[in-house]
């Protein structure tokens, strides 16, 4: 009986993991027509990043199990990554900053 | 701790203050080394991060135009370019080889040595013809384009640089995950795994576990090429 429940938690049914496997083609396929019809400004961009983030949800929940784990991993795992999140937020406004003293100085001549 | 003690546990963030204030192991019912695994490719995530991060900040800062990656990494295929041809073949090269391996993984929980052996060894082969088709696109890049990482004949002169430190680091990640998948394939295939024979450098007993831990791994590769694809090729 024991072994039984222990199957059932460590292994899941082949289909999931063909399911899964199939969605990644598709969405790969999917970000690839992105570039192949040349989509530009902020509908290229948000195609490009959901069908990433999409893609690497499915990897992390279902290839890597974390769907599956308990709260205390997922936890310490997610945190740190939504930390990297804020860190490249600010990496943006820094280098939007960058550019503007660039084109300023450079070529403006400054004030 | 067994299996049915964890079904017993609270889940959730209930789950989660209890299992850090248990005074006991935080990650209950995970093997250490797949823990372990998990505190490595976070890691990992962020020097991976440091790279794209600097990637995104300088591409966003220079005032010279950045190389155009559908022209750059376009193949001639019956004398018609096709934008990213090749990057396109290697992320399903890559894709198709994480679901092999989340399969051997599978077959590794059920002890299934022959499958698992197969879907292992499978994995490894996706892998090299990645890294394969890589240096093609390096060499391609080096000698018929002349790309350096000090400059190139596109545009803005980092280029170069990032392109070879973001894919080479994720190359060389490819190319250690390759040997390893090769070492376990035969490990798996010997039945190191059933017998519980003990390794070359430690005296703990062989489980199907290292599989999971290994595929964690080769996901986590695959992972990153998500990322990089979308910001190095798409942008």
């Amino acid at each position: 009986m024991a072994e039984a429940k222990k199957e059932e938690t460590t292994t899941h049914k082949i289909g999931i993991y063909l399911w899964i496997w199939g969605l990644l083609f598709v969405l790969s396929f999917f970000s690839y027509m992105v570039d192949w019809y040349n989509f530009q400004g902020l509908l290229r961009w948000s195609l490009i990043l959901f069908f990433m983030f999409l893609k690497a949800g499915l990897i992390m929940a279902f290839f890597m199990h974390l769907f599956w784990e308990r709260y205390a991993l997922v936890n310490v795992l997610l945190w740190p990554m939504t930390a990297i999140a804020c860190f490249v937020g600010l990496m943006v406004a820094e280098g939007k900053y960058t550019v503007f003293s660039r084109l300023f100085y450079f070529f403006v001549g400054g004030a | 701790m067994s299996d049915t003690d964890l079904d017993k546990l609270p889940g959730g963030f209930k789950g989660m203050s209890e299992d850090i204030g248990s005074d006991q192991t935080t990650f209950k019912g995970v093997n250490w080394g797949k823990a372990m695994m998990w505190i490595f490719l976070l890691s990992d995530t962020f020097v991976f991060s440091c790279f794209l991060i600097a990637y995104m900040k300088v591409r966003a800062s220079v005032v010279e135009p950045w190389p155009y990656p559908s022209e750059v990494f376009a193949l001639e295929m019956m004398g018609v370019p096709v934008p990213l041809l090749l990057i396109a073949i290697m992320t399903f090269v890559l894709i198709t080889s994480s679901g092999t391996m989340a399969l051997a993984v599978k077959y590794g929980y059920e002890k299934n040595r022959k499958m698992c052996g197969w879907f292992v060894l499978l994995t490894a082969i996706g892998g090299l013809t990645f890294v394969g088709m890589q240096a093609f696109e390096w060499s391609k890049l080096i000698f018929h384009d002349g790309v350096r990482p000090w400059a190139n004949p596109f545009g803005a002169e980092q280029f170069g640089a990032f392109f070879f430190m973001i894919t080479g680091f994720h190359g060389t990640h490819v190319s250690i995950g390759v040997i390893f998948l090769f070492i376990f394939a035969r490990k798996v295939f010997r039945g190191d795994f059933d017998t519980g024979k003990r390794g070359y450098f430690t005296t703990m007993k062989s489980d199907y576990v290292a599989i999971e831990i290994l595929g964690l791994y080769w996901h986590f590769v695959d992972l990153v090429w998500v990322f990089i694809f979308a910001f190095f090729y798409l942008w």
